[in-house]
Order: C-alpha cells, then sequence, then structure tokens
C-alpha cells in the first residue's frame, strides 16, 4: 500500500490519536490487509506506539495481518442460519475451496471466514462472497456459487 | 440551501416542499434494506429508473429506494402509491408490466401480489397482507413514505418538528419530565428506564457530556435498528439532539456496523444534511443550542456493543468492559458523564416528543409502554422485521405476524435476545410481551431478537451453539467469562455429543452462579442464561444423554 493512501487516510482524521481505531479500518477495507510498513506508517504519524497498534490488530477479527485471497468468502454462523442448517454448508464450502476460516488458500483465490449475524435472516444459510450475499444456500448449491469466481 | 434559524422558517420551508408535491402523484416505493438488498435490489431499482426514462415518465411518476419494509421474507418488495398496491418477489423482468399496468394503467398484476399460503386468500394492498395487518406501526411506517437520503422527505412527513418543539418550546427540564413520564424503557437490552438514565448524565458534575446512539447490533438474529437507522437516519438523529439538549450535552456520537456500509452512507448523508439546514452545529434553529456529532464504526467484535467497552473504543481503545461500580452516565468516554441508548430508543422521542406522554404511554402493558421491534428469524414462515404494541401475545407475533413454522412443523421453543438472552417452550406462547413477564421466565426480550425454533432442533445443540459463538467473543479480560464460558462450552458440547456424566449439570449450574456474581460485564453475567433457561424447560434433553 503506497505511503500517499494511507496519509490520506490519516489526514482526513486530522492526526487524532484516538481515531486509531478508524484509520486502521480504511486501511484494512482498502487494502484488504494491514501490512508492516502502514502500520509503521500510522504509528508515526498519529504518534502511537506500535505495541498499541498492534493490541488493537490483533484483538478484532476484522484485521488481518497476513494478505487476503481475491475473494472473500463469509459463511453466515448467525444463530438464525445455524438452525437452518449453516454448520453442514461451512463443511461443504471448507470441502471445496479446501480451507479452513482464517485462512487463505495457496493461488491466493479465496479466504475463508465465518461471519456472525448480517441482518439478512430471510436469505439463511447464505454465503457472502466480496460483500455479495447468496440467499438459500445449500451444500450442493455451494459449488455453483462459487466457480463463478476467478 | 440557506440554513433555517427559526420554528417559522422551518415550518416555511416545510410548507414549501409540501407545495410541490402533489399527494395524488404515483411514486414507486422499492425497498432498499438489508434483507431485500441480499436479494440483489439494485437490479429492480435499476430496472425502473430504466423503464421510467424509456417512457419518458419522469414528471409523472418518482422512484424512492427506501429503507425495509420488514416484510424480508417475500422481498424484493415493491408498493405503488397513493394506491398501496403490494408487489412482492419482484423480479427485473416485472417492472415495464408493473409500470404500465399498474403505475399507469390503475390495474393490479395479479402474479404478483401477496397469496397467504394457509388460506390461499390472495391481498393486494399492504394493509391486506397478514403481516403488515396485525402490526401497530409508528416507527417503522414512515420506511416506505421516504428516502433515506432525502431530508426533504423527512420534513414532508413531519421531521424535526418534534426538536423545534423541544428546543424552541420546552426547558430542557420539561423534556426530561416528558419522557420520563413517558416512561420510556430502552430498547438495547437492559429495559432500563431512558428518563431516569438521562437524568443521572444530566445531574451528573461536569460541565462536558456526552449522547451516544448505540448501533452496534451484535444480537444475533436482530436487524430492526438497522431497519430503522438505515431507512430513516434523521428520526434517530432527531430523537438524538432533544436527548442532548435535555442532558445538556454538545457532542454526540453514532457508533455503528463497519460492515454495513449502506447503513454508514446513509448516516454520513443525514448528518452532512441536518448540517446544512442548520439542525445540527451552531445555534440550532436559533435556539442558542450547540451539538455535534462524530461517527465511529465498531470492529466486528460482540463485546464491543456493551456500554463501557463501547465507549473505551470511541477512545480509540480495545473495547473492554470495567466494572460499573460508578455507572456510564456518571463517568464514560474521557471520565466524562456519557449517557448512551439504542437506536430504537432514540427513534421513539421524537414521537413523545411531538405526541405526549400520555398517547405514549396509553400504548402497551403496565410497566413496558410503546410499540416494540422484533426481528424474527429461524424457523419461521415470515422472517422480517415486525412493530408491536408491548402486551401483543408471542402466540399472535409467531402465528398472526410471522405466519407460523414452515414445512408443516411444529413449534418447539422461542428464544429471545439472542447469546445472552433464554427460551420459552411452546406451553407458554400466550404471555404478553412485556420486559418483566419475560425476564421472569428466563427469557429476557433483549434488543428484540425472535428465533423461533421448530420440533427437530436439539436444545442442547442450540445452547453449544450460543456459548461457543460467547466463547468466541469474550475479550478475556476476567477470568469468570474467559474461563466459565470455556469450561460450560466443554460440558455441554460433551452432553450434546452424549457423553454427559453423572453430575454435569449440577457443575453447570455452579460454574453459572460463579460466572454471573464475578464476571465485570453483562456477556460474562449472562452468558449462562440461555443454558440456565433450557435447563428449567427442557432439562430432560440434557439428561437424555448423561450416562
Amino acid at each position: 500500500m503506497e505511503n500517499k493512501k494511507i496519509d490520506r487516510i490519516i489526514n482526513k482524521y486530522q492526526g487524532k490519536p484516538n481515531s486509531l481505531i478508524q484509520v486502521l479500518l480504511e486501511i484494512q477495507s482498502e487494502n484488504h490487509w494491514l501490512p508492516k510498513e502502514a502500520l509503521d506508517r500510522v504509528s508515526k504519524k498519529l504518534n502511537v506506539p506500535l505495541s498499541q497498534i498492534m493490541q488493537i490488530a490483533t484483538f478484532h477479527n476484522t484485521f488481518s495481518l497476513i494478505p487476503k485471497g481475491r475473494h472473500e468468502v463469509h459463511v453466515c454462523t448467525g444463530s438464525s442460519c445455524h438452525v437452518r442448517g449453516s454448520t453442514r454448508l461451512l463443511d461443504a464450502v471448507q470441502e471445496l475451496i479446501g480451507i479452513r476460516p482464517g485462512e487463505t488458500d495457496s493461488d491466493s483465490k479465496f479466504s475463508l471466514d465465518t461471519s456472525n449475524c448480517l441482518g439478512c435472516c430471510n436469505l439463511g444459510p447464505e454465503i457472502i462472497v466480496d460483500g455479495k450475499h447468496h440467499g438459500k444456500v445449500t451444500p450442493a448449491k455451494a459449488e455453483d456459487v462459487l466457480k463463478n469466481y476467478e | 440551501m440557506p440554513r433555517i434559524d427559526s420554528a417559522a422558517e422551518l415550518e416555511e420551508l416545510r410548507k414549501g416542499i409540501l407545495s410541490k408535491r402533489d399527494p395524488n402523484k404515483p411514486y414507486i416505493a422499492i425497498c432498499a434494506g438489508m434483507g431485500c438488498h441480499g436479494l440483489s435490489n439494485d437490479r429492480i431499482i435499476t430496472a425502473f429508473e430504466e423503464e421510467v426514462k424509456k417512457q419518458d415518465l419522469k414528471k409523472k411518476v418518482d422512484i424512492r429506494a427506501t429503507g425495509c419494509h420488514g416484510f424480508c421474507e417475500k422481498g424484493p418488495i415493491v408498493v405503488i402509491y397513493p394506491e398501496q398496491i403490494c408487489y412482492v418477489e419482484v423480479m427485473p423482468g416485472d417492472v415495464p408490466e408493473i409500470v404500465s399496468q399498474t403505475v399507469l394503467g390503475k390495474k393490479v398484476i395479479d402474479r404478483l401480489i401477496y397469496t397467504d399460503p394457509n388460506t390461499g386468500e390472495k391481498a393486494a394492498h399492504q394493509s391486506e397482507i397478514p403481516f403488515y395487518k396485525n402490526q401497530m406501526q409508528h416507527l417503522i411506517n414512515n420506511n416506505t413514505k421516504i428516502d433515506p437520503k432525502s431530508i426533504d422527505d423527512y420534513l414532508a412527513i413531519g421531521g424535526y418538528s418534534a426538536l423545534s418543539k423541544a428546543l424552541l418550546e420546552m426547558s430542557p427540564e420539561q423534556v426530561l419530565e416528558e419522557i420520563k413520564k413517558s416512561n420510556l424503557r430502552g430498547r438495547g437490552g437492559g429495559g432500563f428506564p431512558a428518563g431516569k438514565k438521562w437524568e443521572t448524565a444530566r445531574n451528573a458534575p461536569g460541565e462536558e457530556k456526552y449522547v451516544i446512539v448505540n448501533s452496534h447490533e451484535g444480537e444475533l438474529g436482530a436487524f430492526m435498528d438497522r431497519a430503522i437507522f438505515m431507512g430513516n437516519p434523521h428520526s434517530v438523529l432527531e430523537g438524538l439532539i432533544i436527548g442532548a439538549y435535555a442532558i445538556g450535552s454538545h457532542q454526540g456520537f453514532i457508533y455503528t456496523r463497519h460492515d454495513t456500509p449502506q447503513l454508514k452512507n446513509n448516516i454520513d448523508i443525514a448528518l452532512a444534511k441536518a448540517e446544512e439546514y442548520g439542525l445540527l452545529g451552531e445555534n440550532i434553529l436559533g435556539s442558542g443550542f450547540n451539538f455535534n456529532v462524530e461517527v465511529h464504526f465498531d470492529i466486528g467484535i460482540f463485546v464491543s456493543g456493551e456500554s463501557s467497552a463501547l465507549m473505551k473504543s470511541i477512545e480509540g481503545k480495545n473495547p473492554e468492559p470495567r466494572a460499573k461500580y460508578i455507572r456510564t452516565s456518571v463517568r464514560g468516554i474521557w471520565e466524562k458523564p456519557s449517557n448512551l441508548n439504542n437506536v430504537e430508543t432514540w427513534a421513539n422521542v421524537p414521537l413523545i416528543i411531538n405526541k405526549g406522554s400520555e398517547w405514549y404511554a396509553s400504548i402497551g402493558t403496565e410497566r413496558s409502554k410503546g410499540t416494540k421491534l422484533i426481528s424474527l428469524s429461524g424457523n419461521i414462515v415470515n422472517t422480517g422485521v415486525a412493530e408491536v404494541p408491548f402486551g401483543t401475545t408471542i402466540r399472535e407475533i409467531i402465528y398472526d405476524i410471522g405466519g407460523g413454522i414452515p414445512n408443516g412443523k411444529k413449534l418447539k421453543a422461542v428464544h429471545f435476545g439472542g447469546p445472552m438472552g433464554g427460551s420459552i417452550p411452546e406451553s407458554y406462547l400466550d404471555t404478553p410481551l412485556d420486559f418483566d413477564e419475560l425476564a421472569e421466565l428466563g427469557a429476557p426480550i433483549g434488543a428484540g431478537s425472535m428465533l423461533v425454533l421448530d420440533e427437530d432442533t436439539n436444545m442442547v445443540d442450540v445452547i453449544r451453539f450460543f456459548l461457543d459463538f460467547l466463547s468466541n467473543e469474550s475479550c478475556g479480560k476476567c477470568v469468570p467469562c474467559r474461563e466459565g464460558i470455556r469450561q460450560m462450552l466443554k460440558i455441554v458440547t460433551n452432553i450434546s455429543e452424549g457423553n454427559g456424566r453423572e453430575g454435569d449439570i449440577q457443575l453447570l449450574e455452579e460454574i453459572s452462579e460463579v460466572a454471573a456474581a464475578a464476571s465485570l460485564c453483562a456477556l460474562g453475567k449472562t452468558a449462562s442464561d440461555p443454558l440456565l433457561s433450557t435447563l428449567r424447560y427442557f432439562r430432560d434433553e440434557y439428561e437424555a444423554n448423561i450416562k
């Protein structure tokens, strides 16, 4: 991630140290992970020790310290999806792409994560790929959804 | 747009907006809530825009991408005004026909209207569909009438008149008194009286005070706050400014979800517009009252919805709760008095100021006033958001509004309040929706999610699921929560796999007692509530798996 982009995000918050979480969130959402160089720059610019940044970055699941795949797959494991069979769906997705939640495959094609309820319970059980919801996915239908991603 | 500096200017502006609007002009309200978004409603919105352009109807028809209509199950939903013809499960291919047949030709397209799966009866108008017919809507009903991105739409339905009344005709004490008399109770889960909380923050020592909208909505299966905040952001903002005035705060915070860009977008636009119109910032409506709002985001962690943790997060620190010997309304963000209320609580405030506490207190039960938004999910025919007065029975909500249980199955239990809530069995379905009555049954309302479970559900597995969730989400700061939940999960997992041992139930009860007494925050204190409620009503399911 370029320094220019990082600076633009930091400048938006006028260098306020309490904006640390917001700055990290924006870097994460733009870059999909938090590279060490980016964290160093945030530390310098916001005048927050790197140890404090690491405390935040490792506390939250949303932040990733390793690169993500081209497509981020989330299987909703909220309560409604759970009673509608998300455990079997998650098993099927793991089988299909060969990785477990929290992992990225060796081709950097997919990253897999579970997600807590996103409020689309009418769609359950669901898979969300790069923010797009695929509703009422049976284990058999999961392959149809995922084969469309390159 | 020049800023509004008095009540007269506000009314003039409103008149101006209304005079340009013809109530008979057809408009197409396309639901753009979360449920319909997941069903690719963007394609429907585009299709309508293209069709209207193609037929050169831009001057004759309005299109609104609105907030959630509530009936997520049958989305994408399209309502044609002024007739209120409601079409369900609309596909882009249906759009040209809707425009020419219904919008222009005033004819109902039979294929697209709702059919009751039980009776086969059809309903063309929204008000005839059982899901809507059996509700009492005072909050979510405005969602279909406004584009959340348009402040003019909100003004057209009377928006900000409560703010004008509060700031210009009432003293802060009078506003506080009105909220206290209304008996509004917090909708986030605790059910604590909002007026009392406001009063504590108001009377707390210190010049600088904060007000906060909790829009974290981490409760699994809860999506009503998103429906309101995304669909009608100004109503929440109006409530917040009124609250700030009553408490004596000049800085507000909105704490919301990072993973819902549509919500973030609508909030940002609402704040910018309110500021432009002089409804935020310096000297609001010429009253001399100043108030600003900052938006903060959660980072996908459940415990950050807890008030003291949330406040830590706003300070830029990890959301770890603290012991609340001193309430956050006395010592919150940066140790300053901080009054936090949930989205739905704030949305009720303009209503109370406009219609009066007496009117408000006439709805509901003796100790739970007003209406409540409920998110229906799980094994239910109509997943969605419904608004009912307190006092409505759980049976009415599930069968009359929710349409019952799918696939001809029987109902086994209803679980309230997500991972820290509780379940009631079928035999208690005639209990009215009420903070205290449900809490007594061991199933507190929580934020308002109702997870419906059919006869095939294994209750021990449901509890294992919730404990698993909580053990991942525990922040780890205090031992009773971190270790207690882990041990309870271990034992419940053993039982669910048929490997329970003699004494397991007693051990579970013992651990849950310690976690409840010694944990720092509600996550640990109430982590075992679902477990205890199922031990109360479904004990045989545990015992059957113990050797």
